[in-house]
């Protein structure tokens, strides 16, 4: 965009006044936008935010890309298909905040290759088993969803604005997932398996993407001030813990009906082993009660179970864990 | 690097989505195109992969004459002292009907 020749008469006010002036924005909540002054390291933590953002992205197509053409039936494949193109789609919408900062989609493209800039290393794990595929859409959306949601408050709104846009579309993600464990979890036993074992390898990569415990975060109170982050790491990830804890025992309920001893655990985020335990439902419990699954899933109640499902628009409002899980609270209805 | 220095020679559109008739158009964001059609296609295809709209416009961002960003910008200032434009600047009293 080129910009209409100022007139004569405007002074260029000097740089303590655009730096308490952009303080004073970013503080009553306003957003900074792409042509206002702002400060240096602001632009350039923004640009480095934004890039591993859609490094993210993009890499993020490679493990469930890779299930594409191994898809079970059509219906999986056209809905990875379709998740799999929303991941490029979050990646172009990121570039496009990162461009409106100044930074060159050929040079961020050329900083990810050489590894100048980084990416989320939860993709640098493999996707085994098409499991993998329903506990990426699970876990790992779901922990991407946990530290989105604040992000669409972000002070800078080209930023804000693509994530208001990405969490919808994540929302659909995770809930594909869900319903993808939830089939796998009324199969077999070997089935019910991968599930867990898929679990298992997700569950503590998954808590690793909120980034280091708050003691080891430097930047988190730059960046809180700044009003790009709005809740700490360990803050998001009990969020996560917490979600995740409710939304494992709801397999557990419709296929063998009762709780297992792996979702009554203590779901506190300590940080230390004592919580190293997996949120998921075991699998001898069910196949030791098959008999009882197979009446609950064929039965009444097991339609009544099912998690609440909405139809139509999606909603950004602080109910993306549409699974049967505690809401995210804090996002602005629009 | 040849490919991806040319990539970047595309020029930059900016986006606009009408959601559906009866409103307008609305900004959505930016993408890189040789030309106009191809930034339409690629508009449709990054933009409304869930309907979001029923009308795209493209603009090269070049294209774009903006004013200046600043909230206190004297551009508006005109606008600024004239109160007389808003209704509220009447007192009626409250036993007029129809006004």
């Amino acid at each position: 965009m080129t910009a209409a020749t100022p007139r004569a008469e405007t002074l260029a006010p000097d740089a303590e006044t655009l730096a308490r002036d952009f303080d004073e924005m970013v503080a009553r909540d306003r957003r900074i936008e792409p042509r206002d002054w702002m400060p240096d390291a602001y632009r350039k933590t923004m640009v480095r935010q934004i890039a591993q953002h859609a490094h993210s992205e993009i890499v993020g197509m490679q493990p469930e890309g890779n299930w594409v053409t191994r898809a079970p039936s059509l219906r999986r494949k056209a809905i990875l298909l379709a998740k799999v193109q929303d991941e490029a789609g979050h990646g172009l919408y990121l570039y496009s905040a990162a461009e409106t900062l100044g930074a060159d989609r050929a040079d961020l493209t050329r900083r990810l290759i050489t590894g100048a800039q980084k990416y989320s290393s939860i993709f640098n794990y493999p996707a085994l088993t098409f499991a993998d595929v329903g506990v990426i859409g699970w876990l790992v959306d779901g922990a991407a969803i946990c530290n989105q949601v604040p992000l669409c408050r972000s002070s800078y709104g080209p930023y804000a604005r693509a994530m208001i846009r990405i969490c919808k579309e994540e929302s659909f993600h995770q809930r594909q997932g869900y319903e993808l464990l939830l089939t796998m979890m009324r199969g077999t036993g070997a089935q019910r398996e991968m599930v867990q074992d898929a679990t298992n390898r997700w569950w503590w990569p998954s808590l690793m993407m909120f980034g280091p415990p708050d003691a080891d975060s430097p930047n988190t109170a730059q960046s809180m001030r700044w009003r790009i982050k709005r809740h700490t790491n360990d803050e998001l990830r009990q969020r996560f813990v917490d979600m995740a804890r409710s939304a494992s025992r709801f397999p557990t309920r419709c296929c063998a009906g009762t709780p297992t001893a792996a979702t009554a655990t203590s779901a506190r985020w300590t940080g230390t082993s004592s919580s190293r335990s997996s949120p998921a439902t075991d699998p001898a419990t069910h196949s030791a009660s098959r008999t009882a699954a197979r009446r609950t899933r064929t039965g009444p109640g097991f339609a009544r179970r099912r998690p609440p499902t909405r139809r139509g628009r999606e909603r950004h409002d602080g109910e993306h864990s549409a699974l049967g899980v505690a809401p995210v609270r804090g996002v602005p209805a629009r | 690097m040849t490919e991806s220095t040319a990539r970047s020679e595309w020029p930059l559109y900016e986006v606009f989505l009408r959601g559906k008739r009866g409103l307008n158009h609305v900004h959505v964001g930016s993408l890189h195109a040789a030309d106009a059609t191809m930034a339409l296609h690629h508009a449709r295809d990054l933009y409304t992969r869930r309907n979001e709209g029923v009308s795209i416009w493209v603009v090269r961002a070049a294209d774009i004459t903006a004013s200046s960003p600043d909230e206190k910008d004297p551009f508006f200032a005109p606008s600024g002292d004239k109160v007389y434009r808003h209704p509220t600047f009447y007192d009626i009293p409250d036993n007029v009907p129809h006004i």
